[in-house]
């Protein structure tokens, strides 16, 4: 399975498979978004707004994933040095910074009709801009540090630090008091959302998962057919 | 299995893992105070000394029947199930304040039972349910 991912092979890889996995996402999706918008029922209390959860929470699954994976990456790359694993790391950020624009906006949207203001400092919420900071800082890192041996290990004590954000954010809402809600769906409990708006929930955390997926795959060719030429042109 | 430089890397960073984790820990915890977004009625009944000065949040459960709307300004208590607080307000509510569900009230503490808001937010549950589950529930109560 890790073998899939050494730089020969993913230059080997196929731009079919990638648009085979395009055509599932786009029904997932589509399936995902009908469920959601349509057939889903309105909550008992907040009416329809409960819809913007269907983007928002897959939303912010992935940017804590993403950041996840890019702070293990680091980890093994400050380690054991290899040079293709921070590739995989810098190619997912972009896509981790999106979903947590997304999550960040989604969020605000919902929090307005429902607690009545756009934002507040508790502890969810800030945390959240925190990651938010991070990705721009890793990704700037990586876009203004020309050497590549500096930029990869700034960018990846950087990934590191912002490793310890993350329980911080997933746990914040049951250390402290905070205007956020508590996580509906834990592994330790039933969840606290009926099957009827759970279904969708899921449906769209898989679509948005295969189309980071793709995102990740398209961007990880790239850097590694840039790395390759750098090295072959003895830039850097 | 690994080489010598790699386990040191290893040791150092396991190490550094520990410390940071350490340091982290007794910050949060020494901010407690600037990281809970608001206080519960019990949190301000044990308190010392009441923050009469100082823009705060309270927050907790509306009691059952506690609202009393007159015109614009609404009245309502605030509960935690051990302490209370009463609430007094001026002006429009969140349309999800109601009664049994969360609140957070911002503004200052008159005394330790009385409290003037100029804000309201209302704090919505980790529960999501169709309103014919909700019926149902209420009706095999």
């Amino acid at each position: 399975m890790f073998k899939n991912f050494l730089p020969n092979k993913i230059l080997a890889l196929n731009n079919k498979f990638i648009f085979k996995i395009a055509k599932i996402m786009i029904l997932v999706l589509f399936v995902g978004i009908v469920y959601s918008l349509f057939i889903s029922p309105p909550d008992y209390i907040q009416g329809d707004s409960v819809r913007i959860m269907y983007v928002h929470v897959p939303s912010s699954f992935i940017a804590l994933g993403c950041f996840a994976f890019i702070g293990i990456v680091s980890i093994c790359n400050l380690v054991f040095k290899i040079k293709f694993i921070s590739l995989m790391a810098k190619s997912l950020a972009p896509v981790g910074l999106i979903f947590t624009i997304i999550s960040i906006v989604t969020g605000s949207l919902w929090g307005k009709p429902t607690w009545g203001i756009w934002w507040a400092w508790d502890a969810r919420l800030t945390s959240m801009a925190i990651l938010l900071f991070f990705y721009l800082i890793y990704i700037l890192t990586w876009k203004f540090v020309i050497n590549f041996k500096k930029a990869n290990t700034i960018s990846s004590i950087i990934a590191v630090i912002g490793l310890f954000n993350l329980p911080i954010i997933k746990y914040s809402v049951e250390w402290w008091n905070t205007l956020h809600q508590p996580s509906s769906i834990t592994l330790t409990s039933a969840p606290a959302i009926h099957y009827t708006m759970l279904v969708p929930l899921l449906i769209m955390l898989i679509g948005f998962t295969i189309y980071s997926v793709i995102i990740f795959l398209m961007r990880y060719k790239i850097e590694i057919m840039k790395f390759k030429l750098n090295k072959k042109n003895k830039i850097n | 299995m690994f080489t010598q430089k790699v386990k040191s890397r290893i040791i150092y960073s396991v190490i550094l893992a520990i410390l940071a984790i350490t340091v982290l820990y007794i910050t949060l915890k020494s901010l407690e105070e600037n990281v809970v977004y608001f206080y519960s009625p019990t949190d301000i009944y044990n308190k010392t000394s009441i923050l009469s000065n100082t823009t705060i949040r309270v927050g907790g459960l509306v009691k059952e029947k506690s609202i009393n709307k007159k015109g614009t300004s609404i009245n309502f208590i605030i509960t935690d199930l051990k302490n209370e607080i009463i609430i007094s307000y001026k002006g429009l509510v969140p349309n999800l304040f109601s009664e049994g569900k969360g609140v957070i009230a911002e503004g200052k503490l008159k005394d330790k039972k009385y409290f003037v808001a100029d804000k309201i937010l209302a704090k919505h549950d980790e529960n999501y349910m169709p309103p014919e589950v909700k019926k149902a529930l209420e009706d095999s109560k």
